[in-house]
């Protein structure tokens, strides 16, 4: 089997040896510019993964063949409302978030209901890595290096029962961990924490669903929550929960946080379509980060010919 | 004010407004445009589009507030600056965003009511930012000049929908903006009555005949 080694960092990254002795005259030279320069991208999030390294190897049969976004953008740029509505505020604030102690329950219409301790988790299931394309509602994507387990193994060992329909994921509830639950006036920021999210039972049981606890061969960063969410890569990317505490099996569909703050917008499938357009902007073409041109937009994010089946007869236009 | 102090106050105001554009070209310069580069621009350029056009409607309104008359010659600077942050903004989209997809731009100006307003908001704009020299002004004559130059109300109307139909929920400072357009307009409609009325209390007693018009 091929063990891949983290990425850590490029050659080209390496300082040459000449700059490395002439450090001191260098930093000399480049005075207050290079201060002023360094204060402002403090906050920035560092080029390469830090945290624990996990070890995974890759599922090439579950990987896309494009070239994965760089670190530094998917630890940057991210849609996490729970420390603000800005791109840039989770990279700023996600430290407030602690990962461990973590505990995952699984329970309701379940045979063997479970409280997971998160290191169990990561023990518990063989880790692999899967490079998914991420597509965002907003029309922008990534493509990330994800690693976890399908989501199907942790379900298989609780035993859903024959009742269960849906599976309901709700993320952390902790203003002291994420600032913006904290609610202002008439809490015109906020959705309805917790953040809760929702797959159907085969949706759920789907080999593509990964249960996430890393990416870029390392722990997940705080901001691209951790430490442990969902990914479901045919979906737009708020499908995906992160920071996640709960997973329960129900019988009727759950309410969904997004769907709850604006329905007629985002739907409770909420697939990638570019045929079905968000009310206020085309879903037809998306930005890949890191690129200039608008690409298309493929139905299902390029994953048809595996989930197309899961929505036959289904009008995806009424179900959006 | 001495003519020393109004060059002084019209080059500030020029330093003021050039100064977003140079902020932009340095982060531009030292990578600090985010990972959505283009998305930051057009954001960027929309936001300071707004911020002078409503810097140049809030002049009138401290004049009716305050009394002072000496920010009424920033008019035109201001308006001017508010037409050009809104070309670089239009042109960002056009160039950066779509790369000149005609077919995907013309859809999404009639079929997203956020981009139609926007569109309105610079057409509008255009006329105005034509005729703002002074030949121009003399040319249409003082009343039909000031007549056209309304047209800046349903801008900032148009400006305020743009962003309120754009912000995804949870945002709110597209909220404030349409607030302080609401505010600007509000006290201009409040001044414009009292006046009407204040010219019929004074005609009242000099003339019987009917009065039907409020204003002149």
């Amino acid at each position: 089997m091929l063990i891949r080694r983290a990425p850590q960092f490029r050659s080209s990254e390496i300082t040459p040896e000449r700059f490395y002795l002439d450090r001191r005259a260098f930093i000399a030279g480049a005075g207050a510019l290079a201060v002023a320069a360094s204060e402002r991208r403090a906050d920035a999030a560092p080029a390469a993964p830090q945290g624990a390294a996990l070890k995974a190897a890759r599922n090439d049969a579950f990987s896309v063949k494009d070239a994965p976004t760089k670190f530094e953008s998917a630890t940057t740029y991210n849609n996490f409302y729970e420390f603000g509505v800005n791109k840039e505020d989770p990279a700023r604030l996600a430290g407030t978030l602690k990962p461990r102690p973590w505990t995952v329950k699984v329970d309701g219409l379940v045979a063997k209901p479970k409280t997971f301790d998160i290191d169990e988790l990561l023990r518990a299931f063989p880790l692999e890595e899967r490079v998914y394309s991420l597509r965002c509602v907003e029309a922008w994507s990534m493509v990330i290096p994800w690693i976890g387990f399908p989501l199907q193994a942790l379900l298989k060992r609780v035993e859903p029962t024959s009742q269960a329909k849906y599976v309901a994921f709700t993320t952390l509830l902790d203003p002291e961990q994420f600032p913006a639950q904290r609610k202002g006036f008439f809490n015109l920021g906020g959705l309805d924490w917790p953040y809760t999210e929702g797959l159907r039972l085969d949706e759920a049981m789907h080999p593509l669903t990964l249960l996430t606890v890393g990416m870029y061969g390392h722990v997940l960063p705080n901001q691209n929550g951790a430490p442990v969410r969902v990914v479901i890569p045919w979906k737009y990317g708020f499908k995906s929960a992160k920071s996640i505490v709960r997973i329960s099996l129900v019988a009727d569909q759950p309410k969904t946080a997004w769907n709850i703050a604006a329905p007629s917008e985002y739907g409770f499938y909420s697939n990638v379509n570019p045929e079905v357009s968000h009310p206020r902007w085309s879903q037809a073409t998306e930005r890949r980060i890191g690129e200039f041109r608008r690409r298309s937009t493929l139905m299902f994010n390029g994953y048809g010919d595996q989930v197309a089946s899961l929505y036959a007869g289904m009008d995806l236009k009424k179900f959006y | 004010m001495g003519r020393r102090g109004r060059i002084a106050l019209k080059v500030f105001v020029w330093v003021v407004c050039l100064a977003p554009l140079a902020i932009l070209a340095y982060r531009a310069w030292t990578d600090d445009l985010t990972a959505n580069p283009i998305s930051f621009i057009t954001n960027w350029l929309g936001d300071w589009t707004f911020r002078i056009l409503l810097s140049a409607l809030a002049l009138t309104p401290l004049r009716i507030v305050t009394g002072m008359a000496w920010q009424m010659s920033l008019r035109r600077l201001l308006g001017l600056f508010a037409f050009f942050y809104a070309s670089l903004h239009f042109s960002v989209w056009i160039l950066l965003d779509h790369f000149f997809n005609w077919s995907q731009m013309a859809a999404d100006i009639v079929k997203r009511p956020y981009i139609t307003m926007g569109m309105l908001a610079l057409t509008c704009l255009v006329p105005l930012a034509v005729t703002s020299t002074t030949a121009m002004i003399k040319r249409l004559g003082a009343a039909n000049w000031k007549r056209l130059h309304r047209l800046v109300y349903l801008v900032a109307v148009c400006a305020a929908l743009h962003f309120l139909w754009l912000a995804k929920v949870g945002r709110t400072d597209q909220y404030v903006y349409a607030g302080i357009v609401a505010l600007l307009l509000g006290l201009r409609a409040w001044d414009a009555t009292r006046r009407a009325l204040r010219r019929r209390r004074v005609q009242a007693p000099f003339s019987s005949a009917p009065v039907g018009r409020t204003m002149s």
